[in-house]
């Protein structure tokens, strides 16, 4: 079940089990378009994976079928591509880096050129990362399980917000 | 891509000393190492575990292409002095050509085929899991087929192996490597870095009962792994107390590796169990990757595969680890069945193994054909 709220600063969720995950990755993928960034910022075990899963299993493939594949934690590769429509999507997780520099190698600018990014960890993208882009913030409640997500957007993002369908799912 | 034969003349036979240069540059480590056959490791040098290449410790990883370009070619020629051969004695040269992040394979490929233009030599495109799922033949002459698991920091996945270029995948991480689960685990846990070795000395001083930990996939068929709500778990668990101290660090590591050590076994008995119906032996079963040098979890599965009728071997720790020397000893093992690769051969940052399975050569003769009833 996913509980949402919208605030100031931005639209805050109650994703109380993988179901609630998977509604809010459906609801993201009906919007994407090349270029899109989502920047995924939370502590150890909050689900940034968990959601980069399901939001590129959210998206068709090429083809336009329904697939899903194993997306594996990029922590030790640090970068994996999916090819999916609109465009490829760019798993990044950048945990292990120590200097923005070093996305270069990953290719960074590839990336943002034709793909649509996922990045875990964004604070070591330093300048590299982009005003245009949508912050999904990670963290636990302070009682209960599950997770909450608070969506911020940044650029475009601040009116594309809006258009996010959160009202199909069900709210609090 | 497909394989070229090399020609009447070059072809060597096994077993006349043929000698060959490895480069690993994939991920974190630059390596070049030199073998031979009979298996034999005339070098072995892993950069970061240089002395002098150790300003952080060796924690920090050099992932960039850039410091692969820097360091590459004087690690060459050390191995090559360490060796005590030349460039006019080497039958080949192999680097790893994928898994891994496309810069530093860059480096390691244009530096073989380099090498391997220059001097007229067969250049062998190695993939890094091979190297890792080829090393117990390098180290204890092994024959096929065999169960491979391979766990480190990046892979998590049980194989059969059932010849050179001829694996078949069983099952694999749904989500985290085993190898992450331990370095997360101890961030989570304030233990330092590396992680493994970390949370292996804690959980030697613990109490494995204080903790109910999830033990995921447990009991389940088949032979994937998942590993991410785990370490959840052992984050929920610390937030869950009053106080943390060293004791409930080492109660906690210790609970979390024996929740991944039964894991483990239970993947791993299934496997076993499958293995033995499709190539009519039991196991035996291979552990390799980082993860094999912690001892709790190699007793465990040394156990389990006994339990099953089975041995099981680990390639010594610095063979466990990302080396240099799988992967010549991977080009020497393709070299002998006289296959090597195309100067032209394009870098894949991402090769799955079943994938080689199209450009095997033919099963080498120490290769058991898995019976019909399994070729479905």
């Amino acid at each position: 079940m996913v509980e949402s709220q919208s605030t100031a600063d931005g639209i805050s969720l109650t994703l109380r089990d993988e179901g609630a995950t998977q509604a809010l990755a459906a609801a993201l993928a009906a919007v994407l378009r090349p270029g899109d960034v989502l920047a995924l910022t939370g502590s150890l075990g909050a689900g940034k994976t968990a959601l980069a899963r399901a939001l590129i299993n959210a998206l068709p493939r090429p083809d336009g079928s329904c697939a899903p594949e194993e997306v594996p934690s990029p922590t030790f590769t640090l970068v994996q591509i999916y090819e999916r429509a609109p465009a490829p999507v760019w798993h990044f997780d950048l945990y292990r880096l120590s200097d923005p520099g070093e996305v270069e190698e990953l290719g960074w600018e590839e990336a943002r050129a034709e793909g649509i990014v996922l990045v875990e960890w964004p604070d070591r993208l330093g300048a590299l990362l982009p005003e245009d882009r949508l912050d999904i913030l990670l963290f636990f409640p302070e009682h209960g399980g599950g997770r909450i997500a608070v969506l911020q957007g940044g650029g475009c993002w601040t009116e594309r917000l809006g258009g996010l369908k959160l009202d199909a799912i069900e709210q609090a | 891509m497909l394989s070229k034969p090399l020609g009447k003349q070059e072809r060597k036979s096994y077993g006349d000393g043929m000698i060959v240069l490895g480069l690993e540059t994939s991920c974190d480590e630059t390596a070049a190492a030199v073998v031979e056959d009979p298996p034999f490791i005339r070098s072995n040098l892993v950069l970061s575990q240089l002395d002098e290449h150790r300003p952080y410790g060796g924690v920090v990883p050099e992932i960039a292409a850039r410091s692969h370009l820097d360091h590459l070619d004087s690690l060459i020629e050390r191995a090559m002095r360490e060796a005590g051969v030349g460039f006019g004695d080497l039958d080949g040269v192999a680097a790893t050509a994928g898994p891994g992040l496309i810069g530093g394979v860059f480096v390691g490929v244009m530096t073989a085929k380099a090498i391997a233009a220059a001097r007229g030599l067969p250049f062998v495109a190695v993939n890094h899991l091979e190297g890792h799922a080829l090393t117990v033949r390098l180290t204890d002459g092994l024959d096929f087929p065999y169960l491979l698991l391979l766990v480190s920091g990046g892979h998590c996945q049980l194989l059969a192996v059932e010849g050179v270029g001829r694996y078949r995948r069983y099952g694999g991480t749904m989500d985290d490597a085993v190898g992450e689960a331990f370095d997360k685990t101890a961030k989570l846990l304030d233990l330092g870095y590396p992680g493994g070795p970390a949370v292996e000395q804690a959980a030697a001083q613990g109490d494995p009962a204080r903790f109910a930990l999830p033990k995921p996939m447990l009991g389940r068929p088949g032979c994937d792994f998942s590993f991410s709500g785990l370490k959840t778990a052992v984050r929920l668990a610390r937030e869950g107390l009053d106080s943390f101290t060293g004791r409930e660090a080492a109660d906690l590591a210790a609970s979390f590796q024996a929740s991944v050590a039964e894991v483990l076994a239970d993947r791993c008995r299934n496997a076993l169990r499958r293995f033995a119906v499709e190539y009519g032996q039991p196991g035996p079963l291979v552990v390799a990757g980082g993860v094999a040098a912690n001892a709790a979890l190699r007793a465990r599965l040394k156990t389990l595969a006994e339990a099953e009728g089975a041995r099981m071997l680990a390639p010594p720790l610095a063979l466990c680890t990302d080396n240099a020397a799988m992967i010549a000893w991977a080009g020497i093992e393709r070299l002998r069945l006289g296959v090597s690769d195309p100067l032209d051969f394009a870098p894949r940052p991402r090769w799955p193994l079943e994938d080689l399975t199209e450009r095997a050569p033919a099963p080498a003769s120490t290769a058991a054909p898995a019976p019909a009833a399994a070729r479905v």
